[in-house]
């Protein structure tokens, strides 16, 4: 999908790149035995590596290292055996070594690629140019007291995987596909937990603007975007921004930008000169990181099925639409829970249900898949009593709606409820003759050639037999009697 | 005297309780209090503690549970975190910090029974070949040159404390760390034995960091045999430092008895500085004969990248210093000096806490690692080192250990060479590359000079042989006999 800004001089296309930090879940930091929680009390989960007391040394988790190996191999990307690490040099108060562990030079994953799919259906592949290990800051509060400014230490020193894409992204929709998508595998990975209002998933965007051909323009930074709608947002807002100064005969600064939602606009945070020195050197406190080939196959061999294949295999097995299949595995939960409903049942009745009436109800609830109300099991239970005969499609969204309410199981709402279709013959011509004779003048115009006034019929029975009576039991019945 | 004793001889006469822990600990206590306050060896002095921890050897020795270092007086450079006793790494930005860690290298030696008389005096975060940047003033060389006892001079730096203690008798030994020379010039200029182990060998854990691809700690003490103990001790693996190597403690004491019979021992041609005096000349040529006399083959070998040595290491070791001490800001530990915003308290914080030398430091270091300056000097340095590192691998292809001078004069005197950096610079001339390569180096008195001030020789080795560092060491002390006393020293003057 093509997406332009029409200016005065010509239209002008985005050229977009993404730099997304991802917190590595893991059970502690990146170079300490500190714990890793969200949410804990300030300065709770600090070691003195974390605050940079003297004569503490860094020492490389292996767990944070096999989560970046597992994020490279789930973006099909390059894993480098032998990378190091380097020391980003600044001051500020929430970074208390005055430096970043990073991998400038070399990082652990190099090239891969994400695959995004786009509403109208079109696929593209969006390169990522490399993933590396860096160290989380602290954080600084300056809202706690008028005159004096607190850091919270717990989260210095969690691992943070940066993830690079090349220049790839032309659209706010493109960004935001890709965004989502990067957190599914990562989801899928279990490592990051993807959730953009928690910080544990940041994105800085670069964005710059040329007409079609030409060579890439300068682009400036946007710093610490915090949610996809704001990602798409923030690149609208920047591009229009340049296209301004472009066309006003200006030129556009490389600069770092931040992005204000309350105005939908950006603005300056720091210039090129203002830009810090980093002073990058290899960390002479650690090692370079070299890893063994095997150790990495060990990784691969344990990955989980990841969003791609499964819903190829969603397709080809379950004989569902791409787009169905694309939104079941958007969440490995979802997916679970599809493939435990449809597993011995009608897939593509299941898709329908747990995209249809069983999303509607989460969302009505305020509920996840993980707290919803009604276990997969149970709704699996629900579409056996549908197939069965026991009840009919209308009663079924009845039954379902009070699982919702109750938690209970289907089969014993029906029960307890009386809701099992009715089959018995008899009881249904004994309700079709009633409505027959309820309704002279309707039978007459039935008779006299409308009809359309079969539905009404139908309906009159069903409201009759309290919904219960086998539609295609009733509609034979009516037929018989109509037609005599 | 008890304080003129050596550790080997003291650990035995404890166990067979000629006198106990406590008496020998109180005897060093006495030393103290009666020399340091003009030398100034020591930054804190722990005496209570100390003799607590001289009981508690006592009673571990009762009990036969002792551990070889039961009762040993010791100093620790000020550069080590202890636990509970201040660690100011010689700098006003420390002067109250309260470590509530122990260093691991400490933490071996207490594991062995040392006893801790104190922290000892060093240039300050050990950027000096002095001892005069410490910012809780310089220390005395306890030796005087011949006829002159008004000059003083300096211990040499920057475990100069460390040196000046051992050499004055106020502890039996002492830790140092050694980044481009700090171990080995002060342990000349002091007269003593004193070791840099291989890089690796001893971690750094709790060791306030100067530059971490070349610091490495080490042991101080009157003989070469006492090293060999207190480095038996200090060394093994640690796996909270990165960088510390994996490999078992050899039996350091045995291989002082080795020998150097049928080893080839080399003479780089790239050392023999214009400048040197006459008697380090001599006495380098006496030890090359001692060592021939004790069955060894001298070989003539070239290590062509000594002349970068020393300007490779003022550009990796400062740069790796400006990053180390960014740490030290004011804000989570340490001095602070209060300002209207962050940027202020920085400057004023650093500004008033870290004295001349660190503060030149930290700039030169800044900029070689600066934006369009890296690969002039950072990267060109790191290649050059690599150089300097394969001169050692061919050269020990050749022969199994070398032999320099450790310095190339003996102790200057306070004020001498302090007001050009580059001439103080230039002590660590000889020292400096085995740092670069990361390979172990010993330095040993040799003799005196004409004014009677000691000399050191300085043996190299392939890097994790500190055990032929320590033979060859063995055999020029046991040629050289130094019995020399400086001139102040426990129990003579005061």
């Amino acid at each position: 999908m093509s997406y332009t800004i029409e200016g005065a001089t010509g239209i002008w296309e985005i050229v977009c790149g993404l730099e997304v930090h991802a917190q590595v879940i893991s059970r502690s930091k990146l170079f300490s035995g500190a714990a890793t929680d969200f949410g804990s009390a300030p300065n709770t989960q600090v070691s003195f590596v974390d605050a940079a007391f003297p004569g503490m040394l860094p020492v490389l988790n292996e767990e944070c290292v096999a989560q970046a190996v597992r994020t490279g191999l789930g973006l099909n990307a390059q894993i480098n055996l032998t990378s190091r690490f380097d020391r980003k040099n600044y001051f500020y108060a929430d970074l208390p070594s005055g430096y970043q562990i990073s991998q400038f030079a070399h990082p652990i994953v190099g090239r891969g690629e994400v695959e995004i799919e786009l509403a109208d259906g079109s696929t593209r592949q969006i390169g990522v140019t490399r993933l590396h290990l860096e160290q989380d800051a602290g954080k600084s509060l300056h809202d706690q007291d008028p005159a004096r400014s607190f850091i919270d230490f717990n989260r210095c020193g969690v691992a943070l995987m940066e993830i690079v894409s090349e220049p790839d992204i032309r659209t706010p929709e493109e960004a935001g596909a890709y965004l989502r998508k990067l957190r599914t595998v990562l989801r899928y990975l279990g490592t990051c937990d993807g959730n953009m209002d928690e910080g544990s998933m940041r994105a800085d965007v670069n964005v710059s603007v040329r007409h079609a051909g030409e060579a890439f323009r300068t682009r400036c930074e946007v710093k610490n975007v915090n949610s996809i709608r704001f990602v798409m947002l923030a690149i609208e807002a920047e591009a229009r921004r340049q296209v301004e100064v472009w066309e006003s005969g200006g030129e556009v600064v490389q600069e770092t930008r931040l992005f204000d939602p309350a105005r939908q606009a950006t603005r300056s945070m720091r210039s090129k000169e203002d830009a810090h020195d980093y002073r990058y050197f290899p960390d002479p406190d650690l090692l370079p990181l070299v890893l063994d080939q095997g150790w990495v196959e060990g990784l691969r061999a344990g990955l989980p099925e990841l969003p791609d294949a499964k819903r190829a295999r969603f397709v080809r097995d379950y004989k569902l639409p791409a787009y169905d299949a694309g939104v079941l595995v958007a969440e490995q939960s979802t997916a679970d829970f599809f493939e435990t409903v449809a597993r011995g049942r009608d897939a593509r009745l299941a898709a329908n249900w747990i995209t249809g009436d069983f999303f509607a109800a989460l969302n009505r609830t305020g509920r996840t898949i993980e707290t919803s109300p009604v276990p997969a099991g149970d709704l699996g239970a629900l579409l056996d009593l549908l197939g069965d005969g026991t009840i009919n499609g209308r009663i079924a969204k009845e039954v379902f709606e009070a699982m919702v309410e109750t938690g209970a199981a289907p089969g014993e709402i029906v029960e307890r409820r009386g809701l099992r279709q009715v089959t018995d013959t008899g009881a249904i011509d004994a309700a079709v003759d009633a409505v027959l004779a309820a309704n002279p003048d309707k039978l007459a115009e039935y008779r006299g050639g409308k009809d359309k006034l079969f539905g009404f019929f139908v309906g009159q029975v069903m409201k009759a037999m309290e919904g219960k009576g086998n539609p295609g039991l009733v509609n034979e019945a009516l037929r018989g009697r109509l037609a005599s | 005297m008890l304080t003129d004793l050596t550790i080997t001889a003291a650990a035995g006469a404890l166990r067979r309780g000629d006198f106990t822990a406590r008496e020998l600990t109180q005897a060093h206590v006495d030393a103290v209090a009666a020399l340091n306050p003009r030398l100034n060896a020591f930054i804190t002095v722990t005496s209570e503690r100390a003799l607590e921890q001289a009981e508690a050897a006592d009673a571990a020795l009762a009990a036969g549970e002792a551990g070889v270092l039961a009762g040993i007086p010791l100093a620790i450079k000020d550069l080590f975190c202890t636990a509970g006793v201040r660690t100011t790494a010689g700098s006003r930005i420390l002067e109250h910090f309260v470590p509530p860690y122990e260093s691991s290298v400490t933490a071996n030696l207490l594991r062995d029974g040392a006893v801790f008389l104190g922290k000892a005096n060093l240039d300050e975060f050990a950027m000096g070949s002095s001892n005069m940047t410490s910012a809780f003033g310089r220390v005395e060389n306890p030796w005087k040159r011949v006829g002159d006892a008004e000059a003083m001079l300096v211990p040499g730096g920057s475990s100069g404390g460390s040196a000046a203690a051992v050499a004055a008798r106020l502890v039996m030994g002492a830790t140092g760390t050694d980044t481009g020379g700090s171990i080995r010039q002060p342990a000349a200029f002091c007269g003593l034995a004193g070791i840099k182990p291989t890089y690796g060998r001893c971690s750094r854990w709790g060791v306030v960091a100067f530059a971490s691809s070349l610091d490495q700690p080490g042991p101080f003490a009157r003989t070469v045999g006492d090293c060999a103990l207190l480095l038996g001790s200090m060394a093994g693996f640690d796996a909270k430092d990165s960088t510390s190597v994996d490999l078992a403690v050899p039996d350091f004491a045995a291989a002082c008895r080795r020998g150097v019979a049928g080893l080839r021992i080399g003479v780089p041609r790239e050392y023999r500085a214009d400048a040197m005096p006459e008697a380090m000349e001599r006495l380098w040529r006496q030890g090359l004969q001692w060592l021939r006399d004790a069955g060894a083959a001298i070989v003539d070998v070239s290590l062509p990248h000594t002349k970068y040595g020393l300007a490779t290491y003022y550009i990796v070791a400062p740069a790796e210093a400006s990053s180390n001490l960014a740490r030290y800001d004011g804000v989570r530990f340490g001095r602070r000096e209060d300002g209207h915003d962050l940027t202020e308290l920085y400057e004023r914080t650093r500004a008033a806490g870290f004295g001349a030398e660190v503060q030149r430091r930290i700039m030169i270091g800044t900029y070689v690692l600066s934006a369009g300056y890296y690969d002039a000097y950072y990267l060109r340095a790191q290649k050059v080192r690599a150089l300097i590192l394969r001169d050692f691998t061919e050269a020990f292809g050749q022969v199994d250990a070398l032999l320099t001078p450790t310095a190339p004069t003996a102790a200057f005197a306070q004020g001498e060479k302090m007001d050009d950096p580059i001439a103080m610079y230039l002590n660590d001339v000889f020292t400096v590359p085995a740092s670069m390569a990361g390979v172990p180096a010993m330095s040993v008195p040799g003799g005196l000079d004409a004014q009677g001030l000691p000399l050191g020789l300085q043996v190299i080795g392939r890097p994790y042989d500190e055990e032929t560092v320590f033979a060859v060491s063995q055999v020029i002390e046991d040629a050289a006999g130094f019995s020399a006393m400086p001139a102040i020293r426990a129990g003579v003057a005061a």
